[in-house]
């Protein structure tokens, strides 16, 4: 049930990326860049995406699942919530939403909609992939390096 | 211009609609670099089947990215990504995957990890985290392009 939950919601996740755009590099820097809209070409649409996302995620989170992490109950396929405890906001979270930021708008690609574009099988995206995958591992090892840096999750 | 808000909204519900089933039935944060992490080099929580559910979720996303060009274009007129006419050197492209895993990794999360689910849980780090990495995407778009 718990294996066939992850399959479903990655198929949704991954249908909602490519529908609504964001998986398309060209269109997510031409939301990205801003100077277009001194040429009338913005294109505003990634941020109903996001909006959208919320107005799912939001409510139901603040009326069912919080509710049930407060009352200690569990999730329907575990036995309990694994939700991020880290509260404070620190250098490595900053650094690295700079850094990430920055290649995101340099190609236009964020990870889900790197791995949803595999199945395009072009060479260019296995490459971007595995260089992301690359930098992921650097991250785990400094990660693992700077006890400051640890993810307490 | 309409037709495109309609499928970014409705693509967006998707989107919403596998984080929250995920949280409600694994008790999961669907940030995707989380899980790709977690798929590949988690030592700690690996299932108790010895199959952990990264990878069903990391396959549900490939399955959707199969559907291109099948159902989607039919009902919706989304058409193939065609990666090779990114306009974007090999270079570029492999310095940006780079930043990207390993700003994901520091950060602790992406656009779905923080944008979504943190803010959808008005988490303070990741409401700080999307509005720098949004501001930071938004100067590369206007350097690079």
């Amino acid at each position: 049930m718990k294996q066939f939950m992850a399959l479903l919601c990655g198929t949704l996740f991954g249908t909602g990326l490519m529908l609504s755009g964001l998986a398309d590099p060209a269109k997510v820097i031409s939301f990205l860049n801003l100077s277009l809209l001194l040429t009338g070409e913005w294109d505003p649409s990634l941020m109903f995406v996001m909006s959208a996302a919320l107005a799912v995620y939001l409510p139901i989170y603040l009326l069912v699942v919080k509710p049930r992490v407060l009352a200690k109950q569990g999730p329907v396929c575990d036995k309990q919530y694994h939700l991020p405890t880290k509260r404070t906001i620190d250098a490595p979270l900053l650094i690295g939403s700079v850094l990430f930021g920055l290649g995101w708008g340099m190609v236009g690609i964020c990870p889900g909609p790197g791995i949803v574009n595999l199945a395009s099988f072009e060479p260019s995206i296995f490459l971007f992939v595995f260089a992301m995958v690359l930098g992921g591992y650097m991250g785990r090892q400094i990660n693992l390096s700077i006890p400051i840096a640890v993810n307490n999750t | 211009m309409f037709s495109s808000f309609v499928t970014a909204s409705l693509g967006g519900l998707l989107v919403g609609l596998g984080a929250i089933l995920l949280l409600l039935f694994n008790g999961r944060i669907a940030g995707i670099s989380g899980i790709l992490s977690g798929a590949l080099w988690s030592s700690r929580e690996s299932d108790a089947k010895g199959i952990a559910w990264q990878w069903y979720f990391l396959a549900g996303l490939l399955l959707s990215g199969l559907f291109m060009g099948g159902p989607l274009e039919l009902l919706f007129g989304v058409t193939p990504i065609e990666m090779s006419h990114l306009e974007v050197s090999t270079p570029l492209l492999l310095i940006s995957g780079v930043l990207v895993g390993l700003g994901c990794s520091l950060g602790s999360g992406c656009t779905s990890g923080h944008g979504i689910c943190g803010i959808g849980r008005l988490s303070p780090r990741s409401i700080v985290a999307t509005l720098v990495f949004i501001s930071v995407g938004v100067l590369a778009a206007i350097v690079f392009h």
